[in-house]
């Protein structure tokens, strides 16, 4: 006779850990937690204030699934930005337990949810209301380092080819989403809002370093400035806030050794 | 325009509180360097006064402020050793945390071996 019985396919692929119900019949488990949110309202407030929620969450769900839900179903004036919600355009960086953190790419069941979760905006840019800053300052230094390609001569009648090990060399900065996470994750950028700040010397590192372009050197004359890449203090804030994982200090350190090397041939 | 910070502290890591603990120790050992610099000078206005001031710092008191003193300039050096080979050598970042935790390996040896004559000798100065 035939084995006609079917193993049942799991509601959840995601291996949860037994505090939050897994290992149990399959089901999603559910639990509750509170959420400590910074809010601002600007034509009230002098600063931010705690408020706190407590929501019913699943062991699939992220904390934006939890800013959703106190939006919808408990207070609607909450504010905050996102957009594609799957970790791609960089809208909902956050401060999230103490640190940067985008809310569509941290999962419940890797924070400890027995305790309050905190969720603050991002520090160093002027806040708006609640979650929401204001990026210009974050973007005005973004087009100084002039992101995109500065070719010389004539424009060719076909593709400008690159090596495989070219394109590697800047590789890892062309994931950068301008989500801002490494730059207000940085305690120089805190202080000194003059600094150019991560995110642009990671995008500067991306044309700087592309054998295609020929503005190197008016991006590396922008970043010697004062307030450029030698503001740098190796915290590695930046590299751990980096929802991308791109190595954004190692990217500074190479710019700052490109300044040097310059300077000595 | 209302500042974003609500005052919670940036929970960083190694490099972050390095950064901060050098900091800290900088500006301490800056501030020591200025009595120094005066206390040594007396020498050349006084002997006799330059002993005087001197002997006002074998006290248990000053004992301990020489260990933290000590501690601070330690851990200054190792860790600017360290900084300096993140940012000048090619592996420097990838391996940052090792880095420190060697920099905090060299600076308990040297304090261990500096305890180990420092807490004997002040000791036997008091007593």
């Amino acid at each position: 006779m035939a084995d006609t019985t079917q193993t049942a396919e799991p509601a959840s692929k995601v291996d949860l850990p037994a505090h939050l119900g897994g290992g149990g019949g399959g089901e999603i488990p559910s639990f509750d937690c509170t959420f400590r949110i910074a809010r601002f309202d600007p034509e009230n407030d002098q600063e931010p204030h705690w408020e706190e929620y407590s929501v019913t969450m699943y062991g699939t769900d992220r904390v934006l699934d939890a800013l959703h839900k106190i939006k919808w179903d408990i207070d609607g004036s909450l504010s905050f930005r996102r957009s594609c919600a799957h970790g791609v355009c960089g809208s909902d960086a956050m401060r999230i337990n103490g640190r940067n953190r985008l809310a569509c790419k941290t999962l419940l069941k890797d924070l400890d949810t027995s305790k309050v979760i905190t969720v603050e905006a991002i520090k160093g840019l002027p806040l708006e209301k609640d979650l929401i800053v204001d990026m210009e300052p974050f973007f005005q230094s973004y087009r100084e380092i002039m992101p995109f390609l500065i070719p010389s001569g004539n424009e060719p009648t076909r593709e400008r080819l690159q090596s495989q090990a070219d394109r590697a060399i800047f590789d890892d900065t062309t994931k950068c989403i301008l989500c801002a996470s490494c730059t207000t994750s940085c305690p120089v950028y805190w202080t000194d809002g003059q600094y150019f700040g991560p995110a642009s010397i990671v995008n500067a590192h991306r044309f700087i370093f592309d054998s295609r372009d020929d503005g190197g050197d008016m991006r590396l004359e922008v970043l010697n400035d004062r307030e450029g890449v030698w503001r740098c203090r190796t915290t590695f804030n930046c590299t751990d806030a980096c929802p991308r994982g791109i190595q954004v200090t190692k990217a500074i350190a190479e710019v700052k050794r490109a300044l040097l090397t310059r300077s000595l041939a | 325009m209302a500042k974003a910070s609500t005052g919670t502290l940036y929970r960083g890591r190694e490099g972050m509180w390095s950064w901060v603990a050098h900091r800290v120790t900088g500006v301490g050992i800056f501030f020591f360097l200025l009595v120094h610099v005066l206390d040594t000078a007396l020498v050349r206005v006084s002997p006799g006064a330059y002993n005087a001031v001197i002997d006002t710092y074998k006290s248990p008191l000053m004992a301990f402020g020489e260990v933290v003193l000590v501690a601070a300039i330690a851990f200054h050096a190792f860790n600017g050793l360290r900084v300096i080979a993140v940012d000048f050598f090619k592996g420097g970042t990838k391996h940052h945390k090792t880095l420190f935790w060697v920099a905090m390996g060299l600076w308990a040896v040297v304090m261990v071996g500096f305890l180990w004559r420092h807490i004997p000798n002040s000791l036997g100065g008091i007593f």
